[in-house]
């Protein structure tokens, strides 16, 4: 199977849907001369031409306002956010027109569009570039969010998500749109709401996604060094939400961590939380546990962003504590 | 929602720009905009008696806008994206009353099923693209609905209206520039009655007059008289024919109008003389379309005129019985219209 980065698998998707279907477009800040801020566009341009892949001002609200106008007059629009920072300024567009436009017309429009861009953390950006905002999306009845973490993820719920009926938020991370793993030529859709279980084992469940995933990973391989075998779950969408694979894991281990980036306060793993004890009460073991980014404005300083962020010790050490082993 | 039809032109004024209409098109006119009033009165009666919720702004004052935009365009390939102040141009564009106003009863046989209610009037084969309720956040949306007409190459303009309150903010701005740059079909129309609910354009905006802020984004601007329906529907005919097809660059029009009542039925407009008002209401729309025909010797008597209130009281009626009697929404629509599919499981029933 050909061995693809998570920028490539993306871009493939996108070259696969815009051939399939000439309704749909991408649209963004530097997504056609410049081929992508983080080259996810590269060559696109090129083969679909201007009205295909349009570079747009630096107008958030307005361009994401554009996508849905244009959905809602029978295109299917791709709007690149350069990172989801600078999509706040367009909150409005999704929030208010894009998941509102089926239920307040009483069903007469529709609106297929796909919202996408980076998230999350990267090297040193600071407070306003640094941060995860898929609860804001995920809270929102009409929206869809997707988290993914690998090449092949990128692509199968990207098609998925350009082919869909309905408002997507494609949240994509900046740190892993160089990493590579094996994806299939050609037709690859993979479902919104069907988890992945990264990894077996039978003494704790860790619902981790997109980056937080190799974190659980990485804590994982730590833990078996003690003996301790933690199954990986990684939802890859968050709304839907593959319930029922976290619940089946959690009858099987009665424990659960859940790792995620963004702030502790409201955020997903809460929602999450309270789903699994609601479902699961009589499986737990253990109080169900967070891993979250410190509740904090992301510091600039090397050692500083580091301690804000989720890493393999913190999840390790919460594994260790639903198994009362510390 | 109100059966799907194809909307017609067989059912406007004819237009014949710089050629005085006949007595029949004056007529015709007259009667659009009689039936807008007439409505608005109605839904404010009802809306003191209690039977319309939430918010509801009147449009008695703006008919000749309303009117003038639809009787300009060509319904069967343009495209309306509107604010909410928004059941005139529902009515405008061909909605049945009845639906109109079982929406605003929140009703199953209203527009949108009892979905949308006042600020949400969609009439999606008509080409109503829907009222929509936050300042100034429907105006991307008529460029999204402009592009599409460039990258469908098809040839339809789009109409977006907002207030004169809207255009301090961003969506105004990032919009008139985007169909600038890529020169799509779009009249951006401020229907300037001079208040954002109860602030004046003078308190808000350093430039008041709205059409000179087009120089900004070199397209044209162009004020018109609002409460004329014929200067309206001439100028949005200039506008569409401008901007219609290929390079046609988008037209900023400033129409100058009124409203009598309130921002919303829960405003008594304090901010505001009684004086100025009845100042306003000398250039009623309805007056000035009558003065017209008076100065093209086509003058529409009182009889004539009492036919037609016979007739649009009528409409008005009907459409309260039909708003009354209609069937409430099933509770288990709520689950309907959130996702493309009920059983989408995205879609939390249970948490």
């Amino acid at each position: 199977m050909p061995i693809l980065s998570y920028r490539e698998a993306l871009n493939q998707a996108m070259r696969e849907e815009m051939a399939r279907d000439d309704r749909v477009f991408l649209l963004g800040e530097e997504v056609g001369q410049y081929n992508g801020a983080y080259k996810v566009s590269q060559g696109l341009l090129k083969e679909f031409g201007p009205w295909r892949v349009v570079d747009s001002p630096i107008a958030e609200l307005g361009f994401a306002g554009l996508g849905v106008g244009a959905a809602i007059a029978g295109l299917r629009p791709i709007i690149e956010f350069m990172t989801w920072n600078f999509a706040l300024l367009a909150y409005d567009q999704l929030v208010n027109n894009a998941a509102k436009m089926r239920s307040m017309s009483g069903g007469q429009l529709t609106c297929p569009i796909v919202f996408r861009g980076a998230q999350g953390a990267a090297h040193q950006l600071a407070s306003q570039h640094s941060q995860v905002f898929e609860n804001i999306y995920a809270y929102i009845p009409g929206l869809k969010v997707a988290v993914p973490a690998t090449p092949r993820d990128a692509k199968g719920l990207l098609k998925t998500a350009i082919r869909d009926e309905d408002p997507i938020v494609f949240m994509e991370s900046e740190v892993l749109y160089g990493s590579k793993g094996e994806v299939e030529e050609g037709e690859l859709l993979i479902p919104f709401g069907q988890a992945e279980v990264v990894r077996q084992g039978g003494d704790v469940t860790i619902v981790a996604w997109q980056k937080m995933r190799f974190v659980a990973t990485k804590a994982a391989e730590e833990l078996a060094k003690e003996g301790i075998e933690a199954t990986v779950i990684d939802p890859r969408t968050l709304r839907p939400f593959d319930l029922d694979a976290v619940l089946g894991s959690v009858a099987r281990t009665h424990r659960c961590v859940i790792v995620e980036e963004g702030w502790p306060w409201m955020g997903s793993g809460a929602q999450l939380a309270d789903s699994i004890q609601r479902h699961g009460f009589d499986d737990l073991d253990a109080p169900v546990l967070r891993v979250t980014g410190r509740d904090v404005p992301m510091p600039y300083a090397k050692p500083l962003e580091h301690t804000v962020l989720p890493t393999a010790e913190r999840v390790v050490e919460a594994c260790k504590n639903v198994l009362y082993r510390t | 929602m109100a059966e799907a039809t194809t909307a017609t032109r067989s059912d406007a004024a004819p237009r014949a720009e710089g050629v005085a209409g006949g007595k029949q098109e004056l007529l015709d006119l007259y009667r659009r905009m009689l039936l807008v009033r007439r409505f608005e009165e109605a839904a404010g009666r009802v809306y003191t008696e209690g039977k319309i919720g939430g918010f509801c702004h009147l449009y008695i004052g703006q008919e000749a806008v309303g009117i003038g935009v639809y009787t300009g365009l060509d319904p069967r390939r343009d495209y309306l994206v509107n604010a909410y102040r928004d059941h005139g141009h529902a009515l405008a564009w061909g909605s049945s009353p009845d639906a109109v106003m079982a929406e605003l009863f929140g009703k199953a046989n209203g527009l949108a099923h009892g979905k949308g209610g006042s600020m949400h009037m969609f009439d999606a084969a008509r080409h109503n693209f829907g009222g929509y309720g936050i300042v100034g956040g429907q105006i991307p949306l008529a460029v999204g609905v402009g592009f599409a007409q460039r990258y469908q190459k098809k040839d339809g303009v789009v109409v977006c209206l907002f207030g004169e309150a809207a255009v301090n903010n961003g969506a105004f701005w990032e919009s008139l520039n985007m169909s600038a740059v890529w020169k799509l079909p779009v009249i951006f129309i401020c229907e300037n009655n001079r208040y954002g609910m109860g602030t004046s354009i003078e308190r808000s905006s350093a430039v008041t007059d709205v059409w000179r802020r087009a120089c900004a984004h070199d397209i044209r601007g162009e004020l018109v008289d609002g409460m004329d329906v014929l200067a309206m529907r001439d100028a949005v005919a200039r506008a569409a024919a401008e901007c219609r097809g290929e390079g046609g660059k988008p037209v900023l029009l400033e129409a100058r109008t009124y409203r009598y009542r309130g921002h919303s039925m829960a405003d008594p407009a304090t901010y505001r003389t009684r004086d100025e008002v009845e100042q306003q209401k000398k250039r009623d729309p309805l007056n000035v379309l009558l003065e017209h025909a008076r100065a093209r010797k086509l003058e529409i008597d009182q009889a004539e005129l009492e036919t037609l209130e016979g007739e649009i009281g009528k409409v008005v009626e009907q459409a309260l019985k039909a708003s009354e009697e209609g069937p409430n929404p099933d509770p288990s629509v709520i689950w309907t219209d959130v996702y493309a599919s009920p059983d989408d499981p995205a879609l939390h029933r249970d948490i």
